[in-house]
């Protein structure tokens, strides 16, 4: 469970989250959206620990964010920042090895070289291993970085925009193992334990709907709506949310967004 | 391991070579032969390894924190600040001992370095280039006051030793403090995934729970005494930092786990030679190895850049 208490955060004196407060059960695929300088990247990098708020708290599981020493936190959440820009020369291997740092410090066990092949194995990046970050395309470049914070083994992945700039296929890829990792939940029960709750910041609507079982909608700061997909997302939030007039219609099971 | 092994065995017969060539014919001469080994050839040796294999740590060490692989010790101002404190000391302490006067060039080393590092959060990010260029400038404003500083205190002179880095000076007695690189090497060792974490960017660093600060500071703090102990014993080598990691991360990757040995091994190798052919070239007589080594690091160095060759892991 992570609790949004009246968070409120300045960046340069100008207000980038607004009196921002939620609560976000555990499980299923949550989407962030709302359109650009919304608020969305700051919200997680809050979430995560990496900005503090002006006033108001972000709690995961009844503790204070900022009050859990950084590697304690970086065993609860993982997070994934906007595309990679320049990436080191490591091998996927090594870089997915990483996301086992929090844990092990610099020593791993059988454990970690264990979890690395999993994440390895999961994401498909196993005949992969050996390659260089950089030599991978767009796609599988952007698979790595997802299983490294796999491999964090967090109960928590914030993804913040890993689908930018893929192709319909990565994005179909990512996604689908995503809801592996994350099944959907329903109402306000728990997940199972062994389940990731996946949080993430999402620009594509169709795939937001057709994924995510809860949305956070950003506009200016402000919290809009937040809530299950089926309650909250409507035409009409959709339209005043990205000022644009935009309808929602059934296509046989599923929905397609369309401008009105 | 299967890299570093083979850097070693070359490394042991550059050594071995280093030991033999100089003005004096060890075979053919009215001195002591192991008196000169001694006094001189050894000490001149291990000098340029040690002075090398900082360098190029100090320079992995540097270009990791800024996130930037143009960057280089020489290209921070780190060098100038370690001399500012060395005029300092000099001046105010004449009679201070060299451990002393070493600490304060350390010290002044780090402010220096970290007002760069400080500076550098406001340089744009999107040109790798303006950084290094950027340094430049700093290390020449900075270089500018030493000089001054000298210039007004008729200390000249020493500011020309500490700016051309030259082993032959190099005796039984005057280099011992170089050893201070090896424990720090040692040191470097405990945070080699930290630094590699460090280059992934820092948010990506924060969120695996890294202190980035306080990895920064010790890593700076790292650059500077490395650095101070080389301007003090022997004078500054640029480049070294700059071409050494470079090479090592184009061809083996920057996983710092795997090529940190490499990279101390490759910049004590390549200093060595240098030395070696400053030795050689004018017979009896000598060119500093801070000059060798940047006619030919920079060669090897635009060489590598036309020849981006994939690097493998294993």
């Amino acid at each position: 469970m992570i609790d949004i208490d009246h968070l409120t955060l300045e960046r340069d004196g100008r207000v980038i989250l607004d009196d921002i407060s939620l609560r976000l059960p555990r499980g299923g695929i949550t989407a962030i959206i709302g359109p650009n300088g919304a608020g969305k990247s700051t919200l997680l990098h809050c979430l995560a620990g990496l900005l503090a708020p002006r006033s108001g708290r972000v709690r995961v599981l009844g503790r204070d964010i900022h009050h859990i020493p950084a590697r304690e936190r970086a065993r609860l959440l993982a997070l994934l920042t906007q595309s990679p820009g320049t990436v080191p020369r490591l091998s996927v291997r090594d870089l997915v090895a990483f996301g086992r740092w929090p844990h092990h410090r610099g020593r791993p066990g059988p454990t970690d070289h264990a979890l690395v092949a999993q994440a390895l194995e999961r994401f498909a990046l196993t005949p992969l291993a050996a390659r260089d970050v950089e030599t991978l395309s767009g796609g599988q470049k952007q698979r790595a970085f997802v299983a490294m914070a796999y491999a964090q083994s967090t109960p928590w992945m914030l993804l913040d925009e890993p689908l930018s700039a893929l192709d319909p296929k990565y994005i179909r890829d990512i996604m689908d193992r995503l809801r592996d990792l994350a099944p959907p939940r329903h109402g306000l029960t728990e997940a199972p334990a062994a389940s990731r709750s996946v949080l993430l910041v999402l620009h594509d609507l169709q795939i937001a709907w057709r994924y995510a079982d809860w949305f956070v909608c950003l506009k200016d700061g402000k919290l809009l709506a937040h809530g299950p997909r089926d309650t909250t997302v409507t035409a009409d939030l959709l339209s005043a949310l990205y000022d644009t007039p935009l309808r929602l219609e059934r296509v046989s099971d599923s929905s397609v967004i369309l401008p009105a | 391991m299967r890299r570093l092994l083979p850097a070693l065995i070359a490394l042991a017969l550059l050594t071995g070579l280093s030991l033999l060539v100089g003005a004096t014919n060890l075979f053919d001469s009215p001195l002591d032969r192991s008196m000169v080994l001694a006094v001189s050839r050894l000490p001149r040796t291990m000098a340029a390894i040690l002075a090398g294999a900082g360098l190029a740590l100090a320079g992995v060490v540097i270009q990791q924190t800024m996130r930037n692989r143009l960057v280089e010790p020489g290209l921070t101002g780190t060098p100038e600040a370690a001399m500012i404190g060395l005029l300092g000391v000099t001046l105010l302490a004449p009679g201070a001992a060299l451990l002393t006067k070493m600490s304060v060039a350390a010290l002044s080393a780090l402010l220096g370095t970290a007002g760069f590092f400080a500076l550098s959060t406001r340089v744009p990010r999107r040109d790798p280039m303006l950084l290094p260029l950027v340094g430049l400038i700093y290390g020449g404003i900075l270089g500018a006051a030493a000089l001054f500083i000298a210039w007004s205190t008729d200390l000249v002179q020493f500011v020309g030793i500490w700016q051309t880095g030259d082993f032959s000076g190099v005796l039984r007695g005057r280099y011992e403090l170089l050893w201070l690189i090896a424990a720090l090497a040692g040191l470097l060792w405990l945070f080699t995934d930290r630094l590699t974490i460090l280059g992934l960017g820092e948010d990506r660093a924060r969120a695996l729970g890294l202190n980035v600060r306080q990895t920064v500071l010790a890593g700076l703090t790292i650059v500077a005494i490395a650095v101070a102990v080389v301007v003090v014993t022997v004078g500054a080598m640029p480049f070294v930092g700059l071409v050494v990691p470079n090479i090592v991360s184009r061809l083996w990757g920057d996983n710092l786990r795997d090529n940190l040995g490499l990279v101390a091994v490759m910049g004590g190798g390549f200093v060595l030679a240098s030395d070696v052919i400053g030795r050689l070239v004018r017979w009896p007589y000598e060119i500093p190895a801070a000059t060798i080594f940047a006619i030919g690091g920079a060669a090897i160095f635009l060489w590598l850049l036309n020849h981006p060759k994939a690097h493998a892991h294993g």
